[in-house]
């Protein structure tokens, strides 16, 4: 009995082929739009975990208030002392010392007069004491020409800026900014490389140069304006970053404007509100998404059902108990559900794949953007992504056939028998 | 002639709701059926002869009155009883023949076999008798829409017989055939019947069907018009 179904099923490209197809469409869709949610949505918070606020971020109290405005003047001193103590109470994590800074980058001529100016925004990074600030951003993938900063001096400048200056590796330039204690200060770089990092912001002005350089010339000797913390995971996970500053912050925080606090990333600027609109517009699309191929699959399910009554009426007449025709439908959706939700993954994890190798360039809608938003968008496959689309497909299939399935029930073996004959 | 009485209708009425009042189908049917009989019922549309038939291959129940198919009172049957009763003792032959198109003619021929779960070689070998019957055992492997109406029709024929049940209901069975075909299968069932003792009850206003019959019932309005035996040699 069973290889005689097996063969009305495989036989009949209207019961198998068909439904197999509108399934995996359906689950494709799904699986990849989850994949391109979380690709973008998680690309974009650690863009800026990674650039700006770190998972979670040490700051004075005083500097945490205001940290928009960069006020080095309340940065965090003795940096080493709570560096080690960071290191050892929290070994899961990565922590480095940045200094974030606003200047001017002034270019000389020959004889020393200005050639060029520009405002930048600059990050004093550790660049030559390890690599792990090196590897965080990336750095030598968006190295356009020149090279990494080596010694002490060296500095990066991104390369449309650097373009606009006019100035080419090799070259020296002055920052123009203020010292930790409001005076003025003038330090000389050599441009050792320029660097296009894809995001807008970024690329439009910045200057990158080792801490220790950076520290030099706004007079911050052991200090720093915050230390920013990465999970050794990669990726950023509210809970934890949020119990993690808990825990810091129960043990340094006081009352004092210079003690040190802790801030997740969900918990700096407008981030939290990012990340909690992510993570509901996720769930959201999502949700829309697999409530809508529900209702298509359940449709497919319920027409090939009704389709089928005239069959479900003759086997009815030669004897087949209704308990059986019932169960035989349903067993023949599970198969389509199972075939057409594995056969939909696998291509949605697929287009999900090249997305996420390959992305998909929007640099030219991004011109002219304030928001730190990559200009490649990537898909980020997750481990959702292998039954998001899987069970509602094998549900709203077996669904759509129990409903259609009841008719036999409910209409008189007579009526169907009519149905059969029309 | 067997005269073993295997269906038994003893005042019985069919009435089907029609908004809020009820149509009257069947009207105090009183009517015996013995095993071998060839029996035609006939009448025009709406007549009750369909529904007459549905009830007996207990795919319908009486509103009132008795109704005794092969010793079972179809209105006491539940649905898996009445399944038990089509699957072990019935078969059914339809205007359209409906076939299931997907399978080969030897597999809609297998089908009420494979309900009654009778072991594969025996199956064959009872497939291919009822094949030969109607002459098709050269088209086990085709399909149905690669036949002939005739041979879809004989293919129908070979399914009701291929468990020898005890009885046959066909309604209408040459409504779609042309004149050689009708005869052809109708000396098909015929000789099946008289071979086999197969009860034959036919739904039918068929002129070549009813110069068939051995039994003719006149329905008219859900009454029995008229009820004659006619003897002869076809």
């Amino acid at each position: 009995m069973i290889k005689f179904l097996i063969k009305g099923l495989l036989r009949d490209k209207s019961r198998s082929r068909l439904p197999i197809m509108v399934v995996a469409i359906g689950v494709t869709l799904t699986v990849f739009m989850h994949a391109y949610i979380t690709g973008f949505m998680g690309d974009t918070i650690e863009m800026n975990a990674r650039f700006t606020t770190g998972h979670v971020k040490v700051m004075t109290r005083a500097y945490a208030e205001d940290a928009s405005l960069l006020p080095n003047d309340l940065a965090l001193m003795q940096i080493e002392e709570l560096l080690d103590s960071l290191r050892s109470l929290y070994p899961d994590m990565s922590w480095s010392p940045r200094i974030q800074f606003g200047g001017l980058i002034d270019v000389p001529d020959s004889a020393g007069e200005t050639r060029s100016q520009g405002t930048a925004i600059g990050w004093g990074l550790e660049l030559i004491a390890n690599q792990d600030e090196l590897n965080r951003l990336d750095l030598q993938k968006a190295l356009r020409s020149g090279h990494l900063p080596r010694k002490s001096g060296d500095a990066l400048l991104s390369h449309t800026f650097a373009g606009k200056l006019g100035i080419a590796p090799g070259d020296e330039f002055t920052l123009i900014s203020s010292t930790m204690n409001g005076g003025m200060a003038m330090y000389n770089f050599r441009l050792s490389g320029t660097v296009h990092f894809g995001v807008e912001i970024m690329d439009r002005g910045s200057i990158i140069a080792d801490l220790k350089d950076v520290q030099l010339a706004l007079e911050m000797e052991n200090a720093a304006g915050e230390i920013t913390g990465f999970s050794n995971t990669g990726f950023y996970h509210n809970n934890q970053a949020e119990k993690l500053s808990d825990s810091f912050n129960s043990k340094f925080k006081t009352d004092d404007e210079f003690s040190p606090v802790m801030l997740s990333l969900s918990q700096q600027g407008n981030m939290g509100q990012y990340v909690q609109m992510s993570e509901v517009w996720s769930a959201y699309v999502s949700l829309i998404f697999i409530f809508a191929m529900s209702l298509v699959l359940w449709n497919a399910g319920l027409l090939g059902g009704l389709r089928r009554y005239g069959e479900v009426g003759i086997r009815l007449a030669i004897g087949e108990s209704k308990g059986h025709v019932y169960r035989s439908m349903i067993a023949e959706s599970v198969f389509i559900g199972i075939a057409g939700s594995v056969t939909g993954t696998a291509i949605g994890l697929g287009f999900a794949w090249l997305l996420q190798t390959y992305g998909l360039d929007i640099s030219g809608m991004m011109q002219g953007a304030s928001l730190m938003m990559p200009t490649i968008i990537k898909a980020r496959i997750t481990p959702t992504d292998f039954y998001i689309g899987f069970f509602p497909g094998v549900i709203s299939t077996v669904i759509g056939t129990l409903l259609s399935g009841i008719g036999i029930y409910r209409r008189q073996t007579a009526k169907l028998f009519k149905e059969l004959e029309a | 002639m067997e005269t073993q009485t295997i269906i038994s209708v003893k005042e019985m009425y069919k009435r089907f709701p029609m908004g809020k009042t009820e149509f009257t189908a069947l009207e105090n049917l009183n009517l015996d059926f013995a095993q071998g009989e060839f029996t035609g019922l006939i009448g025009p549309s709406g007549s009750g002869k369909t529904t007459l038939l549905n009830i007996l291959g207990s795919l319908d129940v009486p509103t009132l009155g008795e109704a005794t198919v092969l010793g079972k009172s179809i209105g006491k049957l539940n649905t898996h009883e009445a399944a038990m009763l089509r699957r072990e003792s019935l078969g059914f032959i339809f205007q359209s023949y409906n076939l299931l198109a997907v399978h080969t003619v030897f597999e809609n021929v297998e089908f009420p076999l494979l309900l009654l779960k009778i072991p594969s070689q025996e199956r064959r070998k009872m497939v291919q008798e009822a094949l030969e019957w109607v002459g098709l055992s050269d088209k086990i492997r085709s399909k149905p829409p690669q036949l002939s109406g005739g041979q879809c029709q004989r293919v129908a024929i070979a399914r009701a017989m291929v468990k020898k049940p005890k009885l046959v209901l066909a309604d209408e069975p040459t409504a779609n055939l042309d004149a050689a075909n009708s005869h052809h299968i109708l000396k098909t069932m015929l000789t099946l019947n008289q071979e086999l003792k197969t009860t034959f009850i036919f739904a039918t206003h068929d002129e070549k069907v009813i110069s068939y019959l051995n039994r003719k019932i006149y329905l008219l309005d859900g009454r029995v018009d008229k009820d004659e035996v006619v003897t002869h040699n076809k």
